[in-house]
């Protein structure tokens, strides 16, 4: 008998190893908390309902495109077309809803249903047709910015009024619904996801494929879900980019940079582009960093010529802070693949 | 993964070929000046500025790594020469060499966080790219430089010097010419595409994984600045974001000539077919007068299908 077997150090035991896998989440939401505290103190305003407002329909933009990137990259995978749902999704929005309650809420399910489409055929591409996520990805992220541009030649359109501000007020004066409408995403679609068979199997996949197969963990069905759900997060998104701009623009260049950006929202929420570990509270934390960035560099009356370096210089450490781990390394071979 | 050398047709190459020879008589029957050897010339020097990308990008790729840093590479390549032409005097001369020197610069910088940082070269050339944007935004001052090309500039990129064919595909010609020999004749160009299929394999036999990840970068880095050079020479102007319409298409031909994602394997040739393939798509698109949206449709679905058609990965059966 060893001292496992005494419930108090195994609670110490299962204490340390959660820690430990959720290291990177913690890190991410530690420094976002850090950077919200300076922005909202040296914040001319300081902490009103507006300003929180403001930085949080900001947020929740590039953290809902983000999950939808982390479900592929949990598989090991990639979706570089997530911007270009995106910016579908926004397109479409802006011309289907509208009109009675009945048919804002018909428009809506439409927008959700074309992301899952986009998600599906980007499933089908990848788990069927056997092409490596990147550039099949990439590829259908040119069909789907074609589409996109097809509903909108030029940018226009609206939508509904009283769901816009739904989507983009507060609720009581306080919380941004939008924050709701996240959180509502996470807690309804990504934890039973992450707890049900499937997601278990994203994560098994992300370690080893191969592994996962012998095992006879559904593969095919799990790659295919992640790729489904990250459509459907980028319609959300999209859906909610609707509200707040009140038009749509097939904007190429807007869902390139959300597609780079969701990459490294993931990378420093803690989830590795190998696959097989974080998640998407991590990915949520993340986004929220690089967007609280931009608004201290704002708070700090940064030069605006100098913000995109400082911004540049702020990814490039933070994606190399994770270069510790290499001080810890014994063997030099385990530093290659 | 061994492949039998001699007696074995390229796939990949053949099929990108065979596209090509298919787009040209589709578009000859459609209108006879795209069977013209002007148009033909005029597509082979456009070709030239994605060569010289796709070649950089062919070197990373083989290795296993990607790079996302080619926009603003090729960004900086055309604004420090012509930031270095604007100066006059003996700096307008080494305008280009100057370029190639920044790229080459920032791609050391790419590999040395790839080789020895360990950070994914997808999220690290990611955010020297961002740098690179930074350092641009900042050195024009958000406006458009006023600066020219230089005549050398001028010369390498629109001139036509030897029987009509461009300069700039004679360009290409040579360095493709150099990297075939690299990769095919070096220990340096064998590890390469070692180091594609297992670093640590390369590692165990006393190979310098390190120094070879930092090469591949640097000669990508210099690829693309020296692209952006002669974007530059063309356009008789460097501008903001010149670099963009270059990324995908340069990852795409260099797929599309049968390298996979993934390193380890490809050669040269197809990556020169993946080349004309893609700039002939976009040319005849455009041509057609297909609007945007139908374009991207179609070449979109375009790379799927040739991807279908050879590019498919191994079915995981163990």
């Amino acid at each position: 008998m060893t001292g496992r077997s005494d419930p108090a150090s195994r609670r110490g035991e299962d204490l340390r190893y959660w820690l430990a896998a959720q290291r990177g989440p913690l890190i991410a939401a530690g420094l976002f908390a850090a950077m919200f505290a300076l922005f909202v103190t040296e914040h001319p305003a300081g902490l009103s309902a507006s300003v929180v407002n403001t930085a949080a329909n900001k947020g929740v933009l590039l953290a809902l495109v983000a999950i939808a990137q982390t479900f592929p990259v949990v598989t090991g995978g990639l979706d570089l077309s997530v911007g270009s749902v995106f910016v579908l999704a926004n397109c479409l929005a802006s011309a289907v809803v509208a009109g009675t309650s009945l048919q804002v809420g018909l428009g809506v399910a439409g927008v959700l249903a074309c992301g899952v489409s986009c998600g599906a055929l980007n499933g089908v591409v990848v788990v069927f047709g056997r092409l490596q996520p990147i550039i099949a990805t990439l590829a259908t992220g040119a069909i789907y910015g074609g589409v996109a541009l097809w509903l909108r030649p030029t940018p226009g359109g609206a939508i509904d009024e009283d769901f816009a501000d739904l989507l983009t007020g507060s609720a009581g004066e306080l919380v941004p619904v939008s924050l709701l409408v996240l959180a509502a995403a996470v807690l309804v679609i990504w934890v039973p996801y992450r707890r049900s068979a499937v997601g278990r199997a994203a994560y098994a996949i992300g370690s080893s494929e191969q592994a996962a197969y012998m095992s006879g963990v559904p593969v095919a069905r799990a790659k295919f879900v992640a790729y489904l759900l990250a459509g459907l997060f980028a319609a959300i998104a999209g859906l909610l980019l609707t509200c707040l701009t009140d038009s749509g623009e097939a904007n190429a260049v807007l869902g390139g940079s959300y597609t780079l950006s969701s990459v490294a929202a993931v990378v420093v929420g803690g989830t590795s582009l190998y696959g097989g570990s974080g998640g998407a509270i991590g990915t949520l934390f993340g986004a929220f960093v690089l967007r609280t960035i931009g608004d201290l560099l704002f708070v700090f009356d940064i030069d605006a010529l100098s913000q995109p370096l400082f911004l540049g210089v702020v990814l490039l450490v933070s994606v190399s802070l994770g270069s510790f781990r290499l001080l810890r390394v014994t063997r030099r071979l385990e530093l290659y693949r | 993964m061994m492949q039998a050398r001699s007696g074995r047709v390229d796939k990949a190459l053949v099929a990108a070929a065979g596209c090509i020879v298919a787009l040209v008589v589709a578009g000859g029957l459609y209108d006879r000046n795209f069977l013209s050897p002007a148009y033909l010339l005029q597509q082979l020097q456009v070709a030239a500025f994605l060569g010289v990308v796709a070649t950089g990008v062919m070197l990373v790729v083989v290795l296993g790594h990607i790079d996302l840093s080619i926009p603003w590479v090729v960004t900086i390549g055309g604004m420090m020469a012509t930031a270095a032409a604007g100066r006059g005097g003996w700096a307008s001369g080494l305008a280009i060499p100057f370029a190639v020197a920044c790229g080459v610069g920032i791609g050391i910088g790419n590999g040395f966080g790839v080789a020895y940082l360990r950070v994914p070269s997808m999220i690290f050339t990611l955010a020297t790219n961002a740098i690179a944007q930074g350092l641009m935004v900042i050195h024009t001052g958000g406006f458009a430089p006023e600066d020219r090309a230089t005549p050398a500039m001028h010369f390498v990129a629109v001139e036509r010097s030897v029987l009509g064919i461009p300069n700039a595909v004679v360009v290409w010609a040579v360095l493709g010419a150099a990297v075939v020999g690299v990769l095919r004749r070096t220990s340096f160009g064998r590890r390469i595409y070692a180091i594609g299929n297992s670093e640590r394999a390369v590692y165990l036999s006393r190979g310098n994984v390190r120094h070879v990840v930092v090469a591949c970068f640097a000669i990508a880095g210099g690829c693309s600045a020296f692209a952006g050079v002669l974007l530059a020479g063309y356009a008789s102007k460097a501008y903001q974001a010149m670099g963009d319409p270059y990324l995908l298409p340069a990852i795409a031909a260099v797929v599309l000539g049968g390298t996979p994602i993934l390193g380890g394997r490809g050669s040269y040739l197809g990556t020169i077919a993946g080349v004309i393939l893609v700039t002939l798509l976009q040319s005849m698109l455009s041509i057609v007068q297909m609007s945007e949206a139908g374009r991207q449709v179609i070449y979109g679905a375009v790379i799927i299908l040739m991807l279908l058609v050879y590019g498919r990965g191994a079915k995981v059966v163990t």
